[in-house]
């Protein structure tokens, strides 16, 4: 059996496990088991034309060093650390942005623009320029144009920030401690069998008698359709 | 470079351009039936399950651009090479027009991504033209169509419910998933407004129809095509089985340029452009079958100009181009305050919504619009991917939450809280399909490999622009009854109500419309060309008028009825 054949196997008898999600098995004869060596495959099923893309992008670097540092603390300021989940950095928020600057163009010059804005602010309220001011006069800043009057909410500072808001928050909830505090569930191979009772309970739901009929049982899904006494 | 066009030395019976649903379909039938064939894919060749090209059960965080659409339309982990722009092979468009033509290029084609909604056209789909006066009617009704339906369902699986519903013929049904709990929501408030929810019908395998396909395991990314092969894709489901037979040599990267003939005006097979070498190449077979796409075989066609058809082949009624027409889309979002802070479970479920509205105003008069749309929802707690949170402040707003968690930790929470709360909704209607919505060839451009391209001339009539106000009126009245909130401003005249611009909905059919009359009509109704008897169209083109219903099992239950059809006059030797 090749490793495509026990992938198949696993997915058609039911056995899956998470076991072997974005990973693949080595080479072997039998299905995959607890404690089968894991290969990690390299890539995320690109087409040549889009390997050669991604490359190209990776070996570019668009923001500079001074850029980086005032992205690394703004994202940890918007999603800091808890006592649940870690901060942006450490779920590499800033690595994703310096990426998809790259990928989007027109996220380029609204970033670098709204960096310069930033620091320029910073030095005309606090002589400094934003990162090497204090905790309390970045947050006086960014309070400004986090929570701008009606009349500033179109002017850059305002705007600026609802877009490394907006790449900040994605980037983070795209990231695994992010999908992890989210908490999102799925993924994975499962039977799906409704929405589960206390849920339904709780929200005054319940699924129609006559749908029941007919709707797919978990208890025989595995047997194969038998037509012979189906009419329509 | 050498200019000698290569002829592939065996004679075949059948030379079938395109793997998609049609092509799929009759490769699988001929094959099954022993006919020697050579089919024709213009993109690589494709198969989920293989590593190198899987998207399924991935990660977000596996692609640096977080799934984002740079590089594909619908996203990174979407199974479809191409997309409304290829590179190096451009389309045009008339001034004042605009249409997106969307291509897939690789084994299977736009089945790989589609949404598996599988609807047969009913009674009053064929002869619309009896009841509003507009358009035309098919040269065939359901009850010419039935058996096919009934066989696709049987061979491929399609999930849904007898429901007795006159123009929304029941089929061959696996059993449904249950709704979703966003989808009983909508319910409600459906119910309420007096428009009907049903189960969907999608071809995606709740039980197994056979051994060699897998049953969903419900992860919900049909999109990205099924390694266990449990959802409708041509190539996993009919190329894979008759490739098996060893009937079938496919050519992949083969790009055709052009249907051959003889002197007497006789199909003799392809001319094709190589993608990896840039060669010709020729193909010869007694019968030549075009499903490359609505678009594309009508572009092969046009180009294919001799003595006998200065026109382009087929087209003595020049009408090869014409009748194009797309399924008309609009959309809006909402918010469920019932579901903020929601219990965590897996919600996944199949790819696509577990309910859905089929069109219920087939006896109304006074609508100022003649024909109807079915609506599509979405919602739940999907997979977070680029564009997750950026909603984040208006959903606040939307809801009078003036909260001070612009960032830090309260917006975390805030983020995490309306998780899984908004939902949407999307009407797709007929159009009504006009003469002067066409493609044609642009003389004055051709794409990399020398092949002159398409230009495009479309636009929207009134009466798809009130069908879409009505879709519009439609989702506020559901949304209302719900309790939920509808989110951004209601799409007005301004924009049309929302209507999306012909193309985007990528149900484009009718360039190869079929009909009795040689004089108005490219094909007759076993999709047999009128002028070159050894020539069929088995993809969209032959569409008089593509009802509401996503196009895809009316294009498989055509193609197998053509091919019977063609089996038959192979067997007699007619062609």
């Amino acid at each position: 059996m090749d490793r495509r054949e026990s992938l198949r196997t696993l997915v058609m008898g039911g056995m899956a496990s998470s076991f072997f999600l974005s990973s693949c098995v080595t080479d072997k004869e039998s299905p995959i088991e607890e404690g089968d060596i894991i290969e990690e495959k390299q890539g995320y099923g690109r087409t040549p034309a889009e390997i050669e893309r991604d490359e190209d992008l990776m070996s570019e670097t668009f923001f500079t060093e001074e850029e980086m540092a005032i992205i690394t603390s703004l994202a940890d300021i918007i999603i800091p650390e808890d006592e649940e989940s870690v901060s942006a950095t450490e779920a590499g928020v800033p690595e994703f942005i310096e990426f998809i600057v790259k990928d989007i163009p027109e996220h380029q010059l609204p970033m670098r623009g709204g960096l310069m804005w930033l620091n320029r602010e910073s030095s005309k309220q606090f002589n400094m320029p934003f990162v090497e001011t204090s905790k309390e006069n970045q947050l006086k800043i960014i309070d400004q144009i986090a929570y701008p009057q009606d009349f500033e909410k179109t002017s850059p500072g305002p705007t600026f920030f609802r877009r490394i808001k907006n790449l900040v928050v994605t980037g983070y909830f795209t990231s695994e401690p992010g999908i992890e505090y989210l908490d999102y569930r799925g993924n994975t191979p499962n039977v799906w069998d409704g929405v589960p009772e206390q849920v339904l309970k709780k929200h005054g739901l319940k699924y129609e008698e006559d749908f029941l009929k007919v709707a797919m049982d978990p208890a025989n899904r595995g047997e194969v359709m038998n037509w012979d006494d189906y009419e329509i | 470079m050498s200019f000698q066009i290569k002829k592939q030395p065996t004679k075949y019976d059948v030379c079938i351009v395109g793997s998609g649903a049609g092509g799929g379909m009759a490769a699988k039938l001929l094959a099954d039936a022993g006919f020697k064939i050579a089919l024709l894919e213009a993109g690589p060749d494709f198969d989920p399950a293989n590593e190198e090209q899987r998207t399924q059960l991935r990660w977000p965080w596996e692609s640096p651009r977080r799934g984002a659409g740079s590089t594909r339309p619908f996203g990174d982990f979407d199974m479809a090479y191409g997309g409304w722009e290829l590179d190096g092979e451009p389309y045009t468009q008339n001034s004042n027009t605009e249409f997106s033509w969307f291509r897939s290029r690789m084994l299977g084609g736009r089945t790989n991504h589609w949404g598996r909604i599988s609807l047969r056209f009913g009674p009053l789909d064929f002869k619309r033209k009896d009841f509003d006066g507009k358009g035309d009617n098919w040269p065939i009704g359901y009850e010419d169509v039935k058996p096919y339906y009934d066989k696709v369902d049987k061979l491929i699986g399609v999930f849904g419910t007898k429901e007795n519903l006159p123009n929304e013929p029941d089929g061959f049904f696996l059993p449904p998933p249950k709704p979703r709990l966003h989808e009983l929501y909508i319910k409600k408030g459906a119910t309420k407004a007096g428009v009907p929810m049903i189960p969907s019908r999608l071809s995606i395998l709740t039980k197994p129809i056979n051994k060699e396909r897998g049953a969903c395991f419900f992860c919900k990314q049909c999109s990205r095509s099924c390694m266990a092969y449990a959802d409708f894709s041509s190539s996993s489901v009919l190329v894979k089985p008759a490739v098996e037979t060893g009937n079938v040599d496919l050519y992949v990267n083969a790009m055709v340029r052009e249907v051959l003939t003889n002197g007497e005006g006789e199909a003799t097979g392809v001319s094709y452009i190589d993608k990896e070498d840039l060669k010709d190449y020729e193909i010869k077979a007694k019968v030549v079958i075009l499903a490359a796409s609505a678009c594309s075989s009508a572009r092969i066609l046009l180009n294919s100009r001799s003595a006998h058809h200065p026109n382009g082949l087929a087209n003595s009624s020049e009408v090869v181009g014409k009748y194009l027409h797309d399924s008309t889309g609009s959309s809006r979002g909402g918010f469920i305050p019932e579901l903020l802070d929601r219990e965590r479970y897996n919600e996944d479920g199949v790819g696509g919504m577990h309910l859905y509205t089929p069109w219920w105003l087939n006896d109304s008069k006074h609508l100022g619009f003649t024909r109807g749309y079915h609506i599509e929802y979405w919602g739940g707690m999907s997979m977070p991917a680029y564009g997750f949170g950026f909603n984040t402040q208006a959903l606040k707003e939307a809801i009078g939450d003036t909260s001070r968690n612009a960032y830090g930790t309260g917006l975390k929470k805030d983020v995490k809280k309306f998780y899984g709360a908004t939902f949407g909704m999307a009407g797709r209607g007929e159009s009504i399909p006009r003469k002067d919505n066409y493609c044609e060839i642009d003389v004055n451009t051709v794409d990399k490999f020398g092949i002159p391209v398409l230009k495009f001339n479309y636009n929207w009539s009134d009466e798809e622009v009130k069908q879409a106000a009505h879709m519009q009126d439609t989702f506020e009245e559901v949304m209302h009854n719900m309790g939920a909130i509808p989110l951004g401003d209601k799409p007005g005249k301004e924009s049309n109500y929302g209507l999306e611009k012909p193309g985007k909905i990528i149900h484009e059919v009718g360039t190869t419309r079929m009909g009795t009359d040689p004089g108005s009509s490219v094909v007759n109704q076993y999709n047999q060309a009128h002028d070159v008897p050894n020539l069929f169209v088995m993809d969209g083109g032959p569409f008089v008028s593509q009802a509401d219903k996503n196009p895809t099992w009316t294009i498989l239950a055509l193609a197998w009825r053509a091919t019977d059809y063609l089996i038959e006059e192979l067997k007699k030797g007619n062609v």
